[in-house]
């Protein structure tokens, strides 16, 4: 008689997270992490599958099932090192990944229980790390080639650690006063805290990195210029530039573009004005316009800001939201409120030119559109007016053009991004680019990908040289 | 670190400064300016760059006090350092030969208009210099204007040293023929100018400065309305046209904030008091 199999348990541990009361009016990270027991007991359910199906979901190609086996073993700082082979940001890829739709939809345990948590175990190694030394790893022997890399963003950072792991000299230039890019500016503190995104910075700048930061290329130094004293360049600059509706009322006061309103609450650190000299519009009613990430972020921020009422004004249903699904749940566990298939139609103001209410209409879903969802079309007569005294517009970003502007012969497609081959190269020679830059606005870990792909184009180029 | 190389006082609470940023100097042209942050904890101010000296590597920027950060930049001293400056921002202001260019500086904004009057009389046109303010102390820059300009003119708000207001226009461009007016001072200064010389049909521009943070296109805080099209003041300016500017919807824009920045002026002055 054989010993039966022992059985895995299909329920995944839970992520030890504050309560919605508590955590809706502050600015500390929602989600605590995994314990030392929580990330045994998760990894123990790990198959560790030979095919591992978890890594082709993975956009850097992380070594899952290894790293998994090293947290069983409690060889956490050796898991620690097994991650970042492939990923440089782990601790932020842990909590920002949407692991569901990635390495984790692809997951064996998942088609009889839920997958398991990979995000949780990758951030548990790479916090346990951090806490307690990370250590640096060893480098190529100098190639004395020089790379210059255009923002300290995910994927400017991931091209830098791996030229430089690779012998080669890198500088970074970062335009804002601090690194991390949308990490920084974009993604709130209580998602994903800025000493994590800082220790990850600094990991980068021991690695040899030179970061400088208050640099804008384009306006400092042109593209033709750093091609004069780096034998490559790579333009990660981010989709930077806010989108408005065009509808009236958009200038009145009160309203912030998602760019503003988190650049203010993240980077400027609003939320602990007046210590921190920004200051930012306190709503009591405020609307955000939007159905993604970013708008279930501002809506966040405006809670913890001490908003009364925070309503998430979309235009089509709950299904088509391009939000990630937990980020929906923790918005609504918070109390945000979701007007779902309702488009604003005008914005309007008080005496004082501060807006008070928003007109908006109903739409109803139609047959679907070019990107496959289902098209939002007005009702007729549905018009009503919204009570806001803050509104901010999430509704998306485009690429910022200076680079554009300030480059002769660098292509770019017609709504801005720059146009590259399947190795991240430009039209101009030794220039490459990667990220939200050339996709539009995407995931952390799509331009940790494409920065991958760039810095080995990268390499072979000046390697040929 | 940014290091104070130099600090002026121009008039009561107006000082000039200039900054060591080497690259930012060899960089500059007129019209552009920088953002500011003094300290870790400091708000990003914009400043419109009043001249530069590529040799020494400095920048030059003018600064009055009208609330927490300006004035917390005013206590610093010569030697004293801050901590981030970016820059050159902004498109460079239009220096062409257009014949006799009319240059009207408000209060601290003369400074840096001092820098694009420069830059037309060596284009070679005719400058026509007016230093204005809302009384005789506080008019500044008037020895460098006197030196720069072909002609000078002094107005303050108050008649307390030469025109009082700005009617005096009226016969200067009646009497002479003026193919530009560029104005740069306070927004109510420059409106009323753009609606003198739209009655006359002189082509006029206005450097305008609103509330911004990153100073890059990132925010859309600077968004003014020019010809009923939404503009960025931080890419698309800071100079536009002035008869087509919706200059009310920028004062009530720089407005904003009046609230909280009191709040942050009290704050600061306290911990100060407090060490």
């Amino acid at each position: 008689m054989s010993t039966p199999k022992p059985k895995i348990r299909k329920e995944a541990v839970p992520m030890p997270k504050q309560t919605p009361e508590e955590r809706a009016r502050n600015f500390r990270e929602v989600a605590v992490g995994y314990t030392e027991e929580n990330a045994l007991a998760e990894a123990e359910r790990c198959l560790q599958c030979r095919e591992a199906p978890c890594i082709k979901g993975c956009p850097v190609e992380v070594g899952i099932p290894e790293f998994i086996k090293l947290v069983r073993e409690r060889r956490f700082k050796e898991a620690a090192k097994q991650i970042k082979e492939k990923n440089s940001l782990p601790a932020v890829c842990g909590r920002v990944c949407p692991q569901e739709e990635q390495c984790q939809a692809k997951c064996t345990v998942g088609k009889i229980g839920d997958p398991i948590s990979i995000g949780r175990l990758e951030r548990f190694a790479a916090d346990w790390e951090r806490q307690h030394g990370s250590a640096i790893p060893e480098k190529c022997p100098p190639t004395g080639k020089k790379v210059a890399v255009i923002g300290a963003g995910p994927a400017g950072l991931t091209v830098a650690a791996d030229l430089i792991k690779l012998g080669h000299e890198v500088t970074i230039f970062e335009a804002l006063h601090k690194p991390g890019g949308v990490l920084t500016y974009g993604i709130p503190e209580f998602r994903l805290p800025k000493k994590i995104v800082e220790a990850e910075a600094e990991y980068i700048e021991k690695l040899g990195v030179k970061l400088k930061t208050d640099v804008l290329i384009g306006r400092l130094y042109t593209i033709e210029e750093l091609l004069r004293h780096f034998n490559a360049v790579f333009i990660g600059s981010g989709a930077g530039l806010p989108t408005f509706m065009g509808i009236p009322g958009e200038n009145l006061c009160g309203i912030y573009s998602s760019n503003e309103f988190l650049i203010r609450v993240n980077l400027m650190r609003s939320y602990d004005f007046p210590r921190a000299g920004t200051p930012i519009c306190g709503g009591e009613k405020v609307a955000v316009i939007g159905g993604g990430n970013v708008a279930m972020d501002a809506a966040r921020c405006a809670l913890r800001l001490g908003a009364k009422e925070v309503k998430i004004v979309y235009r089509r249903s709950r299904e088509e939201m391009p939000a990630r699904a937990e980020e929906i749940e923790n918005a609504e566990e918070e109390g945000i409120v979701f007007e779902f298939l309702t488009s604003p139609l005008r914005l309007i103001g008080n005496e004082r030119r501060t807006v008070k209410a928003i007109e908006c209409i109903r739409m109803r879903l139609a047959e679907p559109d070019k990107s496959g969802r289902r098209r939002p079309v007005p009702i007729e007569g549905s018009n009503f007016v919204m009570d806001v005294d803050m509104v901010v517009m999430a509704i998306g970003r485009t690429p910022n053009p200076i680079i554009k502007q300030t480059t002769e012969g660098l292509k770019t497609a017609e709504w801005g991004g720059i146009v590259v081959d399947e190795n991240g190269k430009t039209s101009i020679e030794a220039v490459y680019a990667g990220g939200d830059i050339v996709t539009g606005e995407a995931t952390v870990i799509s331009a940790m990908g494409a920065g991958r792909i760039a810095a080995k184009a990268i390499h072979e180029l000046l390697m040929k040289k | 670190m940014y290091k104070i190389e130099a600090k002026r006082s121009l008039a009561p609470h107006i000082n000039l400064f200039d900054f060591s940023a080497r690259e930012v100097a060899t960089k500059t042209k007129p019209g552009q300016f920088v953002i500011l942050r003094i300290d870790d904890d400091g708000e990003r101010i914009p400043l419109t760059i009043a001249n530069v000296d590529a040799e020494k590597g400095r920048i030059s920027v003018a600064c009055h006090e009208v609330g927490k950060t300006t004035t917390q930049l005013g206590r610093l001293k010569e030697g004293d350092s801050i901590l981030d400056l970016l820059g050159p921002l902004g498109k460079p202001a239009r220096i062409e030969k257009f014949g006799t260019v009319l240059c009207i500086g408000g209060g601290v904004m003369t400074a840096p208009l001092h820098f694009q009057a420069k830059a037309f009389r060596e284009a070679g046109n005719n400058v026509i210099g007016i230093v204005g303010a809302t009384t005789k102390d506080h008019l500044i820059f008037l020895d460098e204007m006197g030196k720069t300009c072909n002609e000078l003119y002094v107005a303050t708000d108050d008649g307390t040293e030469g025109y009082k207001g700005i009617d005096f226009l009226k016969d200067l461009m009646r009497e002479r023929k003026i193919d530009r007016v560029v104005a740069e001072g306070p927004v109510l200064m420059m409106k009323a100018v753009s609606d003198l010389t739209r009655q006359h049909g002189i082509p006029t521009v206005v450097d305008l400065v609103p509330i911004m943070v990153d100073g890059m296109g990132m925010c859309g805080a600077c968004r003014v309305t020019v010809g009923g099209k939404m503009l960025f003041a931080c890419v698309d300016g800071l100079e536009f046209d002035g008869h087509q500017v919706d200059f009310d919807e920028l004062l009530a824009r720089l407005k904003m904030y009046t609230p909280q920045e009191k709040l942050a002026y009290v704050f600061w002055e306290e911990g100060e008091k407090i060490g």
